[in-house]
Order: structure tokens, then sequence, then C-alpha cells
């Protein structure tokens, strides 16, 4: 194998074409990183909607139609169901036992993330866009 | 040699959950993760209200009805308490895992405790925010 000195892998473990799924490390960093992004989309987000508490839905629609807004929302429904898919994923590594089931959940979880990140934004969009 | 009885009274148990009290950072552990499923199912909401003002003014009084109604103002509360819990507590973990410091027990303790606080403050001037604006 190539560069056996290097890594991590048992011998055992490579023959076997168990252990790691060889990204662990990358996805753990990129996790993170997109993890700090969140934190300063989360306050821009709930500073935004503070600033619509009490607003009529006319208002609502009018901020929506702001470039900044729609492009501050969609970042964060980003962030948050990339964030919320990982996350359920590592909560079903742990919890659920069965190969099946965890694949099950761990596939829905993200086609269910997938599904209301495009709703949410296109929602967005036919407001920004919408008469 | 594990039947000896001195290797039976030293022999070290692994905490039950139902009799075993966690310490503050487990428990803070814990709820890092109970807070973070409650806010995925908290995103459905968003959904929701976002969804309802693109449909029209009559979707979006229904959705914007239930927020503010008790049940919606209670979720409401409790997801604001639990995003910024989630959000301080997920800083600090950002700390440990790129500095490697405040690792010590004594730290681990004063940065749940920091947590705590911070998100209590957050929660509160959030509120505040809310019924003053």
């Amino acid at each position: 194998m190539a560069n056996p000195t290097n890594s991590f892998r048992t011998p055992l473990g490579r023959a076997r074409g168990l252990g790691s799924a060889k990204l662990g490390a990358q996805h753990w960093l990129a996790y993170r990183i997109a993890s700090a992004g969140l934190a300063v989309l989360t306050v821009l987000f709930v500073a935004l909607v503070l600033g619509l508490i009490g607003a009529s839905y006319e208002e609502v629609v009018a901020t929506f139609k702001k470039p900044y807004p729609v492009i501050l929302t969609i970042l964060f429904l980003g962030a948050t169901f990339h964030h919320a898919a990982y996350g359920l994923q590592e909560v079903f590594e742990d919890y659920l036992h069965g190969k099946l089931s965890k694949l099950a959940a761990i596939g829905l979880t993200k086609a269910a993330a997938l599904v209301l990140f495009l709703l949410a934004s296109f929602a967005v969009l036919k407001i920004a866009f919408g008469a | 040699m594990t039947d000896t009885p001195a290797a039976k009274r030293q022999r070290p148990l692994s905490p039950h959950l139902q009799v075993y009290r966690l310490p503050l950072p487990a428990l803070t552990s814990i709820t890092h993760r109970i807070t973070g499923i409650g806010l995925c199912a908290g995103t459905l909401l968003l959904v929701w209200w976002l969804v309802a003002a693109a449909v029209g003014p009559e979707a979006y009084a229904t959705a914007a009805g239930f927020i503010a109604s008790p049940i919606g103002l209670i979720l409401m509360f409790g997801w604001s308490a639990a995003l910024w819990y989630h959000f301080f507590n997920g800083l600090r973990h950002l700390a440990w895992d790129f500095s490697a410091k405040m690792l010590s027990l004594q730290q681990s303790y004063s940065s749940a405790n920091l947590v705590i606080g911070a998100s209590i403050g957050a929660t509160i001037v959030t509120w505040v925010l809310v019924f003053a604006l």
C-alpha cells in the first residue's frame, strides 16, 4: 500500500478494507470551518429576524426584495442545513448500530436537508424576484 | 488473578447513566447534542415562515399567528435558548479543536460555566429586544 509507515491504519485494517474511510481529517476540518462561518451568519440572521419583529406581511416581503437580506438568508440556510445534516449524521453513527438503518437514516436526513434548503431558498428567491 | 478479592474491589465500574450524576463537562457535552437535535426541528418553522411569506398574505398570517401564539412563543423561547447554548458551546469546541488549549479539567469546568452564563445572557438580551422592538 502507499506509504504504509505514514498511515494511521493498521496492516490488518488495510488488508480487510475496514477502518478509515480515508477522508476523515478533511471532513473533520471542513465541518469545523463551516461551523465557524455558520456562527457569523447566525449572528447576522438573528439580527435580521429581530429587525422584522412586529413587521407586517408587506414589510417582510419588502425586506426580502433587498439584495443583502436575500443573500444572507440563503447563505444562512445553506450553512444551517449542511451543519444539521452532518450533525445528525454523527448522532446516527453513534446511536444506530444496524448497517442498513444507519445508512437509511443518514441518507434520508441528507435528502431532507437538501429538499428543505431548496424549498426555503426558492421561497426567498420567489419573493425577491416576484412581482 | 482477576479472581482475587483485592482486584475485585479495585475494579472500576463504568458509570450507569441512571444513577451516575454527570459532571458538568459531560452535561455540557450531551446538552450540545440535544440542543443540536432540537435546532434541527426548529429549522422546520423557519422553512414554514419563509415559504408562507412566498405563498401570500393569508399563508403568512397563519404562520406569523402561530409564532405569536402562546405555544409559538414558548417554542421560540426554547429555540432561542438552544440556539445560544449551541452557539457558545460550539465556539468552545472550536477553541478546543484549533488551539488545543483550555483542555485541563479545571478549565473545562470554567469554560462550561462561561458558556452557560453567556447563553443565559444572550437569551435574555434577545427577548428584551423582542419585546422592546
